[in-house]
């Protein structure tokens, strides 16, 4: 019985993925490869299609212009098709909005969606979210008409923790500039990775020769090289996440926040987040579920996780998480100046006009 | 009291414009032909760069291999032309069909104004036969273009050979988003014009032409190709247009990009590019380049099969293989593809090209001047003409208050009249320089041992020359002349008259503009009664035609001798009547019907008596 504690030392049940890629047209090919590699990688270790929901804003493998219709590379030279043959796409080209973003995050929803469309999740779900596509500082641009800011985001987030629609949140974002999404973040229980600072442009992987575009980012490329060698019982953490695509291989730094996270990112494994694991031990004893259960609440460690979780934290200053280049100041006169300049301004009005104004003054 | 209603201050003001007024205008000519000339200076220039994303930095590997049996084809469609006579239509028809296109025809008539050298009659018959390739998985709703023309002789066999080569090759490929049509024209422009008419279901030029059955959507992009060797030293890029209209700059820099890419050689105006700017040679060579493009934009005619298309607002350039005398030479399968790589860029646009510069100047492949840096160089020879209008409108105003209130009265009229008999006077010779020539060739025909076309060339000539005459002659007929601030007031009406029109023909066609400007804005600006005729004469615009043409052959390096270009200046003018009746070109209307009137009231400034 006292074992039963391990089974659920990580809080979570079930697992869930959002993953968005919100840029169309042909030469934005790579999101749509950087969306689905990650979809693959999740789909792998163990989360099912009815779990995941992938929100594609075009449609890349049937495009006109792909010399390869019905895939999508993620490698040079056709190494990995990332579009397999088993692809559910649950939002696909016009339907990707912000609206229909923030709706499946929060689950206001019409009744008429089907579950395929919602992110049904509960307070033991751990989710991941993905986000990928052209941004700036401060806002993900969604097919090329809206965006989403990182305000936005942020109360989504909150609402979500309102509703206790998570245990803990995973978000990588994948784009230019792409530390300042999380720069609002203010709910518990999450942690995000980024490609870039503020400041920084997320840079593309390879070309294609045959296909004529660029296939992947750098940062979901070495990120799904990362994946690959997970498998669903590996005990690789997120510290080892957190270590993907240096700057001498992605050219912009990626970042992460885990100060929103309760636990240690060390104790995280990535099957956590990445993948589906059930937790089962066979055992030959019997259990006898006939008494009561006798609630362990007192020693159980996992009350004090509970308590914690019901405080909300303050919202730290962005610039303690984050290391953001210095914002210049604005350079201003020294005082002095001022008062000269005013002294000056006064003894040539009284030298113009004389002296008699003064008494007009005084 | 405000700056222009308190006399003082207005007398003050106007004080300053009489007195400096004539050293600003100079100084603003001089520093508007500087500015100009300064146009071609590299660190003056920017480099050229791609604006449009989707057809980004991403190159693909192009695979086209038959060049060699390009060449076969091109010799088996030289042999069948020399055997029909004229534009083989059966067997290209079969030829683009066992490729695999749809292949339709169109049949056109043409009744020219009156035959010019090249075709040496009335009446131009001829085909286009055009192929479409349907792109395998996307709507038809957006179209590329490949023409090449079918000429006649041995020009252009390789082309065609190319051509057909291409769609075998194109047609096995799946990418392919926008259908790609592959057209052969007969008879250069006339046949294009027809085809272009037909597609877009207009007629604007009164030609005669059977409808297509075949069309592929609204067309984004046109390339034009010219080859008539089996093997190139370079590649020439040709962009001036109908009226001097340019196709979107991304055409030029894609372009350019492929060139280095392939490794080929590339030109413009036919002229390498140097890396020497700062030395005097180099300048000369990128000002040279600059104004090669200058009077090829002013003369207003399309300089390549793919002119016709900017009126559509269908981005198109010519490409032209140069077989020159080099050691390196660049065979077909290299040029196609060339080819096949701009198609596949052109391929991935998703709306037409818009993002860069409509409006630009290139004084080489690699640096442009952009509108924003050559329109100041007009604006300033522009000044010149409203300074001296404001001087006038001074002077008359001046002048006015001396008169007697009784007399004043009386003299308003008067005052007006015999300029708008001069009006009226001037215009009705630019219709008659415009309409008699055409008109009257069978009468001149008859009496005279000339051509049709010399006929319409000599009687435009003979009206311009008579058109010297009038001040003479209508004075006779008019009276109430002469009153000694008449003139005045006849300067300022064409003065502003010539301003408005320039400006107007600057923001359409720039070099056009600033050409005529060249010469006309000395002369309106500095003409009194007593001035030199002969000047006059000098900087009319004729003259100035006959200068451009000399220049122009000078810059081709093909200097002529004044009889050669006497000829040469003939042709000219043939060609701009003629490019006017059967495509829409506008630079003889304008120089007829507005330009010539224009100077002709300034020529009776002369003799104001």
């Amino acid at each position: 019985m006292a074992k039963a504690g391990q089974f659920f030392s990580s809080g979570h049940t079930n697992n869930w993925a959002v993953l968005v890629c919100t840029s169309r047209f042909w030469f934005n090919y790579r999101h749509v490869a950087n969306t689905l590699s990650v979809y693959r990688s999740v789909k792998r270790l163990g989360i099912p299609d009815s779990h995941i929901v992938l929100m594609l804003a075009d449609d890349m493998a049937c495009n006109h212009r792909n010399p390869k219709p019905a895939t999508v590379f993620s490698h040079k030279n056709m190494e990995l098709n990332v579009y397999g043959d088993d692809v559910e796409v649950d939002y696909r080209g016009y339907e990707v909005t912000v609206e229909n973003f923030l709706r499946v995050l929060t689950g206001r929803l019409p009744p008429s969606t089907p579950r395929s469309k919602r992110l049904l999740s509960d307070d033991r779900s751990n989710i991941l979210i993905y986000l990928t596509g052209h941004g700036g500082n401060g806002f993900l641009k969604f097919q090329d008409s809206e965006e989403i800011s990182n305000v936005e985001l942020a109360d989504a987030f909150e609402q979500m923790w309102t509703k206790r629609r998570y245990n803990e949140l995973l978000f990588i974002i994948d784009t230019c500039q792409g530390a300042s999404m999380y720069e609002r973040f203010y709910s518990p229980n999450i942690m995000a990775l980024a490609s870039s600072q503020v400041g920084e442009d997320s840079l593309s992987h390879q070309p294609d020769l045959a296909i004529g575009v660029h296939l992947m980012d750098r940062y979901t490329f070495y990120l799904l090289e990362f994946l690959e060698d997970i498998h669903p019982s590996s005990t690789t953490n997120m510290k080892d996440l957190f270590k993907v695509c240096p700057k001498s291989q992605c050219v912009s730094t990626p970042g992460h926040r885990t100060d929103l996270f309760l636990r240690d990112p060390g104790s995280v494994l990535i099957t956590d987040f990445f993948g589906s694991v059930r937790k089962v031990e066979i055992t030959t004893d019997t259990i006898n579920l006939t008494a009561p259960m006798v609630h362990l609440e007192d020693t159980r460690p996992v009350r004090e996780l509970r308590t914690e979780i019901q405080t909300y934290m303050d919202q730290l200053p962005v610039a303690e998480i984050i290391h953001q280049k210095p914002k210049q100041k604005d350079w201003h006169p020294p005082d002095g100046f001022i008062l000269g300049l005013w002294t000056l301004i006064l003894l040539v009005f009284f030298k113009t006009y004389g002296i008699k104004h003064l008494k007009h003054i005084f | 009291m405000g700056l222009l209603s308190d006399p003082n201050r207005r007398r003050a003001l106007t004080n300053l414009l009489t007195r400096l007024n004539a050293p600003i205008c100079v100084v603003c000519y001089l520093a508007g032909v500087m500015w100009f000339m300064g146009l071609a200076f590299e660190p003056f220039t920017l480099r050229t760069y791609m604006s449009e994303n989707a057809m980004g930095s991403t190159m693909v590997e192009e695979h086209f291999p038959a060049g060699e049996r390009a060449l076969a084809t091109g010799r088996e469609f030289a042999a069948h032309k020399k055997k029909v006579g004229g534009m083989p239509v059966n067997w290209l028809v079969k030829t683009m069909e066992s490729r695999g296109l749809e292949v339709f025809t169109q049949s056109f008539t043409r009744k020219l104004p009156f035959p010019d050298e090249n075709k040496e009659r009335y009446l131009v018959r001829g085909t286009n036969v055009y192929g479409i390739l349907r792109a395998p998985r996307a709507s038809r709703t957006e179209a590329l273009v490949l023409t090449a023309p079918c000429s006649q002789g041995n020009a252009n066999n390789q082309a065609v050979g190319l051509l057909l080569g291409l769609a075998q090759y194109f047609r096995s490929q799946v990418y392919w988003a926008k259908d790609i049509i592959f057209l052969v024209n007969e008879h250069d422009l006339i046949g294009m014009q027809a085809w272009l008419e037909g597609y877009h279901h207009t007629n604007t030029t009164g030609g005669d032409w059977s409808p297509l059955h075949g069309r592929g959507g609204s067309i984004q992009a046109s390339l034009s190709l010219e080859l008539s060797s089996d093997v190139i030293t370079s590649l020439d890029l040709v962009l001036e247009g109908l009226n001097g209209q340019l196709p979107n700059l991304d055409l030029a820099n894609l372009f350019h990009a492929f060139c280095q890419k392939i490794g080929v050689l590339c030109t413009i105006q036919g002229k390498l590019q140097r890396n020497d700017w700062e030395s005097t040679s180099g300048y000369s060579h990128s000002a040279q380049t600059m104004m090669l493009m200058v009077l090829k934009q002013a003369s207003g005619r399309p300089w390549g099969d793919h002119g016709l298309f900017l009126r559509y607002h269908i981005e198109a350039a010519t490409i032209r293989g140069i077989n020159s005398f080099r050691q390196y030479k660049t065979d077909t399968t290299t040029i196609g593809r060339l080819l096949e790589g701009m198609y596949r860029k052109l391929n991935n646009l998703l709306e037409r090209l818009h993002q860069s510069y409509f409006f630009y100047l290139m004084p080489s492949l690699t640096r442009f001047v952009s509108i924003g840096y050559y329109m100041p160089a007009f604006g300033l020879l522009a000044v010149i003409l409203l300074l001296r209008a404001l001087d006038l409108w001074v002077q008359l105003g001046a002048s006015a208050p001396g008169t007697e209130d009784g007399l004043a009265e009386r003299e308003q009229d008067p005052r007006f009249l015999p300029l708008l008999n001069k009006l009226v006077i001037s215009h009705m010779t630019g219709v008659a320089l415009y309409c008699l020539p055409v008109m009257s060739q069978e009468m001149a025909v008859q009496h005279f041992p000339v051509s049709e076309t010399e006929a319409v060339v000599l009687t435009a000539i003979a009206i311009y020359t008579a058109g010297l005459a009038l001040p003479h002659n209508t004075h006779r007929l008019l009276q109430g002349e002469g009153t000694e601030h008449g003139w005045r007031v006849l300067k300022l009406v064409a003065l502003l008259y010539l301003a408005v029109l320039l400006g107007c023909t600057a923001l359409i066609n720039f070099s056009l503009g600033f050409i005529l400007a060249l010469s006309l804005v000395p002369i309106a600006a500095f003409i009194t009664p007593p001035l030199s005729a002969a000047i006059m004469v000098l900087l009319s615009p004729g003259c100035t035609l006959l200068y451009c043409v000399l220049i122009f052959q000078e810059l081709q390096e093909t200097p002529v001798s004044l009889q050669d270009g006497w000829m040469l200046f003939l042709s000219v003018i043939s060609q701009g009547i003629l490019d006017h009746s059967l495509y829409g070109s506008l630079v003889y209307p304008l120089l007829a019907l507005l330009i010539y009137p224009c100077w002709l009231l300034l020529w009776n400034i002369l003799f104001w008596k």
